[in-house]
């Protein structure tokens, strides 16, 4: 390992942070709001659900400053390195005039209780950034992640398509000083790894993949963090130290996108935001799902890698990748090995992952032509929803009609994701037809034996994933029918 | 959301009944609004932190606290034994409300200690030291148990009663006996609850706490610490949301809060982590509704006999009031000639249900509802034909249940205007032809109204009071008894205030409710909070006026009747007096510019124990129309139109009024469909949090969301400038939205069978109501 350094430098509206004492778990919003004593953002949940404490946080990536919406509340400090944060106290001055997306807001009644304010507020500015006249659909996405109580969003969806009205977002101050912080930022950084702290509040953000496996192998017991969506609320709702705790949501060598012929790679380290446009050209079955996973928020900080590491049974991206055949490699050390997915996820709570090792890439296998593939996510609310059941269906029926092969996984209905081999097997040789569906249905009880719990009840995820096998026999034979929020 | 009017609205306003911004707006989009978590701490401000049971009920065999005390940063504990006056904080005084647990528990989350840290974290991780040890006693969890168990009341119940309902029903051609069960509803205020409590000399404590009322927080604090209410103040600029969570339920966060400065003689925080909130707090009631129903072959109703029983939680808390309020609705907008209906304020091992929007009303409502859909779908009829044959009459068939005459009965007019802007007549044909077009995808509509009784039933809280001083300068200071919590009050007195000295708004200073400033207040609940505040703040500006106004004709030398306000001063004969000039003189002429303003609800009675009486001084009507798709093969669905007409009288202030129709709306709809609250068979409530709780989000809107309101309203009683309540009566119009679900549920069985879908109809609801049809036409 490069010598280390013991500062962790970020840039705070306009202020540079320099940091050589912090708590592994500090988060960013106790920090903003107890130690800079900035309380516009707001906690109303403490685990990444409400986004009343939304900032913007500036990230270079590639030379390229981007900055996307984060939930203070679960973002750690120590996940800030290098990095551009902006709250809302950065949008207006105090005696000056408001922001336009703020002005807009005023006008259009977009605030009641305005305690959800500020963090709609830096959506709709995170938005208008990158999208300054958006669609009704695309407010609706961008606001996924930001729950208000009182105005039923309609005033803040109208604020979202009027914003471009108050402003030219050229004249962003944000966009306009980009040069300037790119330079900023890189002076940040001097290619160490930071390491502050010791034993179960030691913080390391290793300068490389190289770093990281090293440290990794020489702290099995440490925590790999890279998005924080789900380690984050170990810390605010359980109150777990999880030192020494090692960040690689930073790290360029896990961030690839790797389009060959036959497959897409993507490091682990890559976010659901950043992978989107490579997942959705390869796998356009998957745009819905993936614009459903969590909310705008999660989706930027959130990694694919840690999806599946993770080994949640209702995480999102395993069902599909096991269908689709995917695997990913794993490393420690020096030392790398793949595994099939599906074979990964072992029991509840436990993957085929040795101490020390961790997931370096996921590698899902393009659709071969000729077969049909479809994912289907269910939850009690369409967006920002943890699944009740998620299926993944893929199929490719012969000349004759009959089904010459048929991968099909599930998650929410096991303690695992989970293949169902009894209904693969059911279907395999038969022909495509509803007759053959229905007959296959009795084999869903073989494959699984779902919970009950708060999401959904045993009896509706087994009618429910039987459906989804119906809805897929009837869409790829052409007898499609799906809700769709798309004004007809 | 088609049809989007994007150019900016004209947002100037300010006088008497204009669209005006919300006063806080400003600082709210620019993240300066302060809440009270975000004032600047006293020096040495401890944080407290609460240990909760996790038991549903069982005695508590030891507690052992030592390892609390001796975490780090911990500066000491409170339990039962620290409490020096009562150990209660049942804010209905019925002694069942301990702060603190002393030897039992009852419901899974109760408050059994406190921790004081020097940081909310180091309070937090010592409060899960502890280390307690229980006997568990049997819980009973919902309805069905407490009934089965023996029905236990956590107060009062109440019958109303009108007609021969035996004979009403023997005599109908037509009966319908069902069942129907509403869910609760968590408040989910974005804010959670919080209390700051600053010690002040001898026995006096400060506060600033999240609270719908003041009041009450004070006499608690007092009674908790056993002292005058004159040691307590407490202070209250605004609430990140209330929705009723924060009617009661700030109690003991505030009593612990004060405890702890009092004890530690140092400023205290107290503010629960979301999850905790969760537990700590109290719910919508949750309803089981059986009725009888007798009904001709026109669907008119006959006589209606019905069980309203809920489940109260462990205390009474405001459940008496909630379901007599339900009681009050359960005729809606409809005339019934004979009608028996009981309330069930059930005892059980949860949270102890409290006040939320509509505080009973709406699950009234939904009851009502319930029966009339039943009836429509036995006759084959549309329901909205029901609805029409059964509406209130204006000058007969106008008495309710409680014997109070309908006098203000607009309900035709509101529903026609509705049935022609939403085009019904010609989309309910639309969906029954797409519904013969299509096998996965099926939708519904329906026009449900709503009437909502205006005034609190406990007759002695339709007070108010107000304190308004004019300054030298001709600037204004507000200070009302009302709070505010997001839903434009202030706005809308200080738009009263500044109509009645006839200046701009800006003169006006709009502040925190303070318990020194008004006393002895009502709670800001029961819609009533514009009523009551603006016309005790009027009544204040009225009594400057006069004296401002003598004094003009006196100064001046000319008659009073010589004097005239106009907007921005006085006329006094020929010469024209800036408000600032006239402030100005009446000091110097040592006249009065400060008074205490007062309203007492006119014509308002109630006698409980007969179930007769005045209860309401005037009724707020609406009715929307919702469309629907769902998919039968998940459950799942879209809400893809909803039409909301809303009568708010002479609207004070339209924007602000609008945004309490649409969110009462949308707060509605999520309480119906997608908000479940689920407990375990051990009694932990498992949607703890947004993560497993589903309040709505920007995409559960209706794509098309087209509200109004009634503009050619006016309240026929002098209610401030002849305006109407406009804060619950919203919520209720959701219920379309469960009868388009449950019509598009119906069509799978061609509508013969009426699907009687279970609160919140969540997708899983749906898709097993799809199933029950099924079966139906499989038979």
């Amino acid at each position: 390992m490069s010598g280390a350094t013991n500062m962790l430098r970020f840039i705070l509206n306009d202020e540079e942070i320099a940091i050589s004492e912090i708590r592994a778990t500090e988060t960013l919003l106790d920090y903003l709001r107890l130690t800079r004593r900035l309380r516009g953002s707001k906690e109303g949940c403490a685990e990444g659900d409400c986004g009343a404490c939304t900032v913007l946080v500036g990230r270079l990536r590639g030379g390229e400053l981007s900055y996307e919406t984060v939930n203070a509340c679960i973002c750690f400090v120590g996940m800030l390195h290098g990095t551009h944060v902006v709250t809302i106290e950065h949008l207006s001055p105090a005696s000056g005039p408001l922001h336009p997306v703020q002005q807009a807001m005023v006008d259009f009644h977009g605030s009641q209780c305005g305690f959800c304010t500020p963090g709609i507020v830096m959506s709709l500015y995170g938005l208008w950034m990158q999208t300054p006249r958006p669609s009704v659909p695309e407010i609706e996405v961008a606001l996924q992640g930001n729950l208000c109580r009182c105005t039923g969003y309609q005033p803040i969806v109208k604020a979202g398509l009027a914003m471009s009205q108050y402003g030219a977002v050229e004249a962003d101050p944000l966009l306009l000083h980009r040069t300037q912080m790119v330079a900023r930022l890189e002076a940040l950084r001097d290619g160490r790894t930071v390491d502050i702290g010791e034993g179960r509040n030691r913080l390391i953000v290793p300068a490389s993949v190289d770093d990281l496996a090293e440290i990794y192998a020489a702290n099995p017991g440490g925590t790999l963090v890279s998005g924080a969506t789900d380690v984050g609320l170990w810390v605010t709702k359980f109150m777990r130290d999880i030192g020494p705790m090692i960040y690689i949501g930073h790290l360029p060598e896990l961030q690839t996108i790797t389009e060959t012929e036959g497959a897409l790679t993507l490091g682990a380290g890559i976010t659901y935001t950043q992978a989107r446009v490579a997942v959705v050209k390869h796998f356009p079955q998957l745009a819905e799902l993936w614009d459903r996973i969590g909310g705008g928020q999660v989706r930027n900080a959130g990694t694919v890698g840690a999806n599946i590491a993770n080994g949640s049974p209702i995480g999102d991206t395993p069902p599909p990748f096991i269908a689709l055949g995917a695997h990913i490699t794993l490393r420690r050390g020096n030392e790398r090995r793949e595994v099939k997915l599906k074979d990964f996820f072992i029991a509840y709570g436990k993957q085929d992952r040795q101490p020390g090792e961790f997931v370096e890439s996921v590698t899902i296998p393009y659709l071969p032509a000729g077969e049909k593939f479809a994912c289907y996510k269910v939850s009690k609310r369409k967006d920002e929803d943890i699944s009740a059941l998620c299926g993944a269906f893929r199929i490719f029926v012969n000349d004759d009609g009959v089904v010459g092969m048929v991968r099909i996984a599930f998650g929410g209905m096991a303690a695992t994701p989970k293949r169902a081999k009894a209904v693969e097997e059911a279907l395999l040789g038969k022909p495509w037809t509803a007759a053959t569906v229905e007959a296959a249905l009795p084999a869903f009880a073989a494959d699984f034996q779902p919970l009950t719990d708060m999401r959904a009840s045993k009896e509706y995820r087994m009618l429910a994933a039987q459906n989804l096998l119906r809805r897929f026999q009837l869409e790829t034979t052409g007898a499609a029918e799906r809700l769709s929020r798309a004004v007809a | 959301m088609n049809k989007l009017d994007i150019v900016a609205p004209s947002t100037k306003g300010g006088r008497l009944h204009e669209a005006t911004p919300h006063d806080s707006a400003i600082k709210q989009v620019a993240g300066r609004a302060e809440y009270v978590d975000d004032l600047t701490e006293p020096e040495g401000t401890l944080h407290a932190y609460l240990g909760l049971s996790t038991r549903a009920h069982a005695e508590i065999a030891s507690l052992d606290l030592e390892a609390v005390r001796q975490a780090p940063g911990v500066v000491g504990v409170l339990t039962t034994e620290d409490v020096p006056g009562e150990n209660d904080v049942s804010s209905v005084h019925k002694h069942d409300e301990p702060v603190f647990a002393e030897t039992e528990v009852r419901y899974w989350g109760q408050p059994i200690f406190c921790v004081l840290g020097e940081t909310r974290d180091a309070a937090r991780r010592a409060a899960k030291l502890a280390r307690i040890e229980y006997r568990d006693r049997p819980a009973v969890i919902s309805v069905e148990q407490s009934l089965k168990a023996g029905g236990a009341l956590v107060t009062e119940p109440m019958t109303l009663e009108r007609g021969d309902v035996d004979a009403g029903l023997a005599q109908s051609k037509h009966r319908a006996k069902g069942k129907v069960t509403i869910g609760g509803q968590e408040h989910f205020y974005l804010e959670s609850q919080v209390a700051l409590a600053i010690p002040g000399e001898d026995d006096e404590v400060y506060l600033h706490v999240s609270t719908q009322h003041p009041t009450e927080i004070q006499v608690m604090v007092a009674q908790v610490l056993g002292i005058p209410h004159a040691a307590v103040t407490v202070n209250m600029r605004r609430m990140g949301g209330g929705f009723g969570g924060k009617e009661t339920q700030g109690n003991i966060f505030a009593a612990i809060a004060a405890l702890g400065a009092k004890t530690f003689h140092r400023a205290v925080k107290l503010r629960p982590d979301r999850d905790d909130d969760f537990q700590i707090t109290g719910k919508r009631h949750d309803f089981v509704v059986d009725y009888d129903v007798g009904y001709d072959d026109d669907g008119r109703i006959q006589a209606v006999q019905a069980t309203y029983a809920a489940r109260s939680g462990f205390s009474a808390d405001l459940s008496g009031p909630v379901t007599d309020r339900a009681l009050f609705h359960c005729d809606n907008a409809y005339w019934y000639p004979a009608v028996k209906v009981n309330s069930l304020p059930l005892f059980t091992n949860t949270v102890s249900n409290t006040a939320f929007r509509g505080f009973g009303g709406p699950q009234g409502i939904i009851g009502c509802e319930r029966w009339i859909e039943h009836i429509a779908y036995a006759l084959r009829k549309d329901p909205l034909e029901v609805r029409k044959a059964n509406f209130y009459g204006t000058d007969s068939n106008n008495i309710t249940p409680y014997h109070q005459t309908v006098e203000d009965n607009i309900i035709h007019r509101i529903v026609d205007d509705l049935e022609r802007s939403s085009d019904y007549q010609a989309r309910r044909q639309a969906v029954l032809a797409f519904n013969r077009e299509h096998t996965v995808l099926r939708k519904g509509i329906a026009l449900t109204p709503v009437k909502f009784g205006i005034s609190f039933t406990a007759t002695w809280h339709n007070q108010a009071g107000a304190l308004v001083h004019v300054y030298r300068d001709g600037s204004i200071h507000l200070s009302h008894g009302g709070t505010e919590m997001g839903q434009g009050l202030h706005i809308k007195v200080a738009q009263v205030v500044a109509e009645a000295f006839g200046v701009p708004l800006d003169h006006v200073k709009i502040n925190a409710t303070n318990t020194g400033k008004v006393p002895n207040t009502s709670a800001t609940a029961a819609s009533s909070g514009t009523d009551l505040n603006g016309m005790a703040a009027l009544d204040a500006a009225e009594q400057i006026k006069a004296r401002m106004h003598a004094h003009a004709a006196r100064i001046y030398e000319v008659e009073p009747g010589e004097v005239a306000w106009e907007f921005g001063g006085i006329r006094a004969g020929q010469q024209f007096v800036p408000f600032m000039q006239l402030a100005e003189s009446c000091w110097m002429n040592r006249v009065q510019l400060s008074a205490a303003g007062f309203y007492a609800t006119p014509k308002i009675h109630w006698d409980r124990a007969s179930g007769r009486g005045h209860p309401f001084y005037y009724f707020a009507y609406g009715a929307a129309c919702a469309e629907v798709t769902i998919d039968t093969l998940t459950g799942e669905y879209q809400f893809d139109r909803a039409d909301v007409l809303e009568d708010v009288g002479h609207s004070l202030n339209p924007a602000i009024d609008l945004g309490q129709v649409e969110g009462g709306y949308i707060q509605g709809v999520g309480w119906l469909t997608t908000e479940e609250l689920w407990w375990d068979d051990k009694g932990q409530l498992r949607t703890h949090a947004p993560s497993t709780y589903k309040i709505p989000v920007a995409s559960d809107v209706p794509r098309e969301f087209n509200a109004r309101l009634a503009d050619w309203s006016v309240n026929k009683e002098p209610a401030i400038g002849r305006s109407k309540a406009v804060g619950e009566p919203p919520l209720c119009l959701a219920m379309s939205v469960v009868e388009a679900l449950s019509m598009a549920v119906a069509s799978v069985a061609d509508y013969k069978v009426h699907p009687n879908l279970d609160m919140p109809v969540t997708p899983e609801r749906v898709l097993m109501g799809v199933e029950r049809m099924k079966r139906e036409i499989a038979r």
